[in-house]
């Protein structure tokens, strides 16, 4: 077979698409130029009422990049659907890789056009659909959402077989016995660094949600009394969420994520603690909520309590190691020491910022008039904390929750990057950036493909997280 | 100002050493001496000659004790065997009558690694220097770069620059060292992309120069850039709406003086503690950075000594990053009060 370029039968296109590309960053860079210049309005009105856009070499400047833009968005369309539609491999990598992701297009349009349609009754989240910059940042986060569930259709070949031929070969080089192609080359050791970098996105999207989630567990379970009731309770709070600030995070991913510490026992130990927080806030959620009809309540803290507590020993203990509560047979979440670990630390690294963070936000809130109308009903404290102060403060946890799972993202990438926790074998981006570097010179995709996927994970969230701001901020 | 000083100083105090008593726990946890008695004594020896050499030096005591030693408040141990006095202030054929009682990092006796063998203060003075390098021409790319993005995003809020400067502060902030780091290694110094520069920072201790310098330096001031670039961004939008810039517009100052002489000092307070608040985000940088360049620094020096397990280094490096972090809240905070007049404290 022949080695893939990376347009193949579209390269006709190549030239239009180059010209484009090159005036529209010669627009960028003119208006943005031209902008220190530019008259202050933005619309001028003629004498007949009617509105007239901007002249002048700004105004052209300013027209020039939005057609230029959207020239360069059809061209890229062409090739992804002309991949999509021609033949695999017949449209070069880029059409082969477009060709995988099919499910992955199709997933992404049916959540738009439904969005779209239904966007006035969906609250905030209907409303990010009217900012550009929020739509761009979910369908990045979306598309690595929909890889990361349909990885095991697109990934083309296993993330661990090794073939010694395609070692630090190019992109589109073909497998020796015919099978296909090495659509991003092969890594160092001759495994698909495609197939990989599509496989560990769901390590990725797995991960960073999850401990966010319970990162924000611990940090408003902790942050709300400490903001309400202040005194003792929130001196030493504050204290202890200082002091885990104050620890460099990558010392501290050294001091905790290594084989002699799995040993102690002591992530699972903290994992103990840490994942109590959930269970206790739903209880207590739930308790301040139904108090006043105890039958309901009883009932439901029971089914929290049973399977809650059901699933915390089975996600803490394991059969055979420090913490072994349940029976094997019996333990539901097998999860590897090492993989927890690195899910306990990120958790811990992070539920001290969420704390100060609504702490913060409580000491603000519990000023204002309708908190002292609760008290004043006679309203019990976790009743105002959890039912009249906490869904007050979710604008800005929301958008911190985004720009967490992008920092948590960093985060494991960092260890990956270190080689801590994370076998060396798995596929997640982190790892594969540490053993991609070390070969810079004789290869450098191996590195570079998932550093980009982490790097547009990354962007897509924070973009999401400043069209949820923009858009909150308009109530 | 006084009692908020003597209690910033306390609380500081205080948090460094439950911090170092953390570090000291968990860097002399079972499991590690146990590498540490078979990395000094021999890989094969039994379970048996292990505790008695952890016995022999010291090992073997309460936690609190060996921290109080370590830190120099609880004299150092001796012990006698066959006539001969071993402890932990005597250096090998010293005379121990002539021996301090304390021995801590607080006498200045940080011990010795045993990987590098050397005394850990000069190889943490040594490395400093070199990450105090890269560190200053940090600050001399990052700073004034975020600020005037900042500035210029934020004194027209809105506007197409502000669009575009603000888009370029995201992709900055989203894009971790290790990320930046090997992106401009493959376009700038491979033969992938353009091969702009060839020397390798690890020659950059010896000798610096724009060759072997620049990347490094801007792996790391990129990742800050953003950050900074955003909060003078939103501090300069703030001033830009206050009462007195409306005054000056209407009394007809023009919008460039406005923006100089009226807008500017208001706006570069917030950005200060920003910058200092960075320093313990630049020490991860600096820990990747050195990493993948290969700049024997003090953050390669912590993961080299995080991966031999060597305690003594190990806990100098976290003593000296703890303190790095501690002084720079500190700094911020009082900076914070000095510059901004509104703020009283009780």
């Amino acid at each position: 077979m022949e080695p893939l370029t990376w347009t193949g039968s579209l390269s006709v296109l190549n030239p239009v698409t180059l010209a484009v590309a090159a005036f529209f960053a010669v627009a960028v860079v003119a208006q943005i130029a031209l902008a220190f210049f530019a008259p202050d309005p933005s619309v001028q009105s003629g004498p007949d009422g009617r509105l007239a856009a901007r002249g002048g070499a700004f105004g052209a400047s300013e027209r020039a990049t939005r057609w230029l833009f959207l020239a360069l968005l059809a061209l890229v369309l062409v090739y992804l659907v002309g991949g999509a539609v021609l033949p695999f491999g017949a449209a070069g990598i880029t059409g082969a890789i477009s060709k995988l992701l099919v499910p992955v297009w199709i997933s992404l349009a049916v959540m738009f056009v439904l969005s779209f349609r239904f966007k006035r009754r969906l609250g905030l989240y209907g409303k990010l659909f009217d900012s550009t910059i929020g739509m761009i940042g979910l369908a990045i986060v979306m598309f690595w959402v929909f890889v990361a569930v349909f990885s095991d259709t697109i990934a083309t070949a296993d993330v661990l077989s090794q073939i010694s031929q395609m070692k630090n070969k190019l992109p589109g080089t073909p497998v020796p016995d015919g099978s296909g192609w090495y659509l991003l080359g092969g890594d160092h050791l001759g495994r698909d660094v495609f197939s990989r970098m599509v496989e560990g996105s769901r390590i990725v999207i797995v991960i960073a949600p999850f401990a966010t989630v319970f990162a924000f567990m611990v940090g408003i379970t902790l942050g709300l009394p400490a903001g309400y009731y202040g005194g003792m309770l929130d001196t030493g709070l504050s204290f202890l969420a200082n002091l885990i600030l104050a620890f460099p995070v990558i010392l501290f991913f050294y001091l905790l994520v290594t084989p002699e510490i799995v040993q102690t026992g002591m992530p699972q130990y903290l994992a103990v603690v840490l994942f109590l927080f959930p269970i206790i806030f739903l209880l207590v959620l739930v308790n301040s909520r139904f108090y006043v009809m105890p039958g309901l309540r009883n009932r439901l803290v029971i089914a929290i309590a049973v399977v809650g507590g059901y699933l915390y020993l089975s996600f803490v203990g394991e059969a055979g190691t420090r913490v072994a509560i349940l029976p094997e047979a019996l333990d539901l979440i097998h999860m590897p020491a090492n993989m927890l670990i690195v899910f306990v630390s990120v958790v811990f690294v992070n539920s001290p910022t969420v704390f100060r963070i609504v702490r913060g936000l409580v000491l603000d809130i519990k000023t204002r008039d309708y908190v002292a109308a609760g008290q004043t009903r006679g309203e019990r404290p976790w009743y105002i904390m959890i039912w009249e102060i906490l869904p007050n403060a979710r604008g800005p946890l929301i958008v911190d929750f985004c720009l967490r799972i992008g920092y948590t993202t960093i985060l494991l990438g960092t260890l990956g990057f270190f080689g801590l926790g994370l076998s060396p074998e798995s596929p997640d981006w982190g790892s594969t950036i540490n053993a991609g570097r070390r070969l810079m010179t004789v290869a450098q995709h191996p590195a570079i493909v998932p550093a980009l996927a982490l790097m547009s994970l990354v962007l897509g969230l924070n973009l999401l997280a400043d069209g949820l701001r923009e858009e909150s901020l308009k109530d | 100002m006084l009692m908020f000083l003597l209690r910033r100083l306390a609380t500081m105090v205080l948090t460094a050493l439950c911090l170092t008593l953390i570090v000291f726990y968990l860097t002399n946890l079972p499991p590690n001496l146990e590498k540490l008695a078979k990395s000094e004594a021999g890989s094969r020896i039994t379970d048996a000659e292990v505790a008695s050499w952890l016995e022999k030096n010291g090992h073997a005591r309460p936690l609190l004790v060996r921290y109080g030693e370590w830190l120099g408040v609880v004299p150092g141990w001796t012990r006698e065997e066959g006539g001969v006095t071993t402890g932990r202030c005597i250096a090998r054929g010293a005379d121990p009558a002539a021996a301090p009682g304390y021995c801590g990092v607080l006498q200045g006796e940080w011990g010795f690694s045993s990987v590098f063998k050397d005394d850990v203060s000069s190889i943490i003075a040594t490395r400093l220097g070199l990450t105090g390098l890269l560190m200053f021409w940090v600050m001399v790319v990052m700073v004034p770069v975020s600020l005037i993005v900042g500035v210029l995003a934020g004194m027209r809020e809105g506007s197409k620059l502000d669009r575009s400067l603000s888009t370029f502060s995201i992709a900055t902030t989203a894009t971790p060292e290790y990320v930046s780091g090997v992106i401009l290694i493959a376009v700038f110094a491979t033969s992938m992309g353009w091969k702009v520069f060839k020397g390798t920072a690890t020659s950059a201790m010896d000798d610096i120069t724009f060759d072997n310098f620049f990347l490094p330096v801007l792996t790391i001031a990129l990742y800050g850039t953003g950050y900074i670039a955003r909060m003078t961004r939103a501090s300069m939008t703030e001033v830009m709406t206050a009462q007195y810039i409306r005054t000056a517009r209407l009394k007809g100052v023009s919008f460039r003086n406005v923006v100089i002489k009226h807008a500017l000092r208001n706006a570069l307070i917030a950005p200060f503690t920003v910058i200092m608040l960075q320093f313990p985000w630049l020490l991860n940088g600096v820990v990747i950075v050195e990493t993948l360049f290969n700049y024997k620094g003090f953050g390669w020096t912590l993961v080299a000594a995080a991966g031999n397990n060597d305690i003594q280094l190990l806990l100098g490096c976290s003593v000296v990053a703890v303190f790095v972090v501690l002084v720079t809240q500190l700094i911020s905070d009082i900076g914070y009060v000095f510059l901004n007049p509104r703020i009283r404290i009780s």
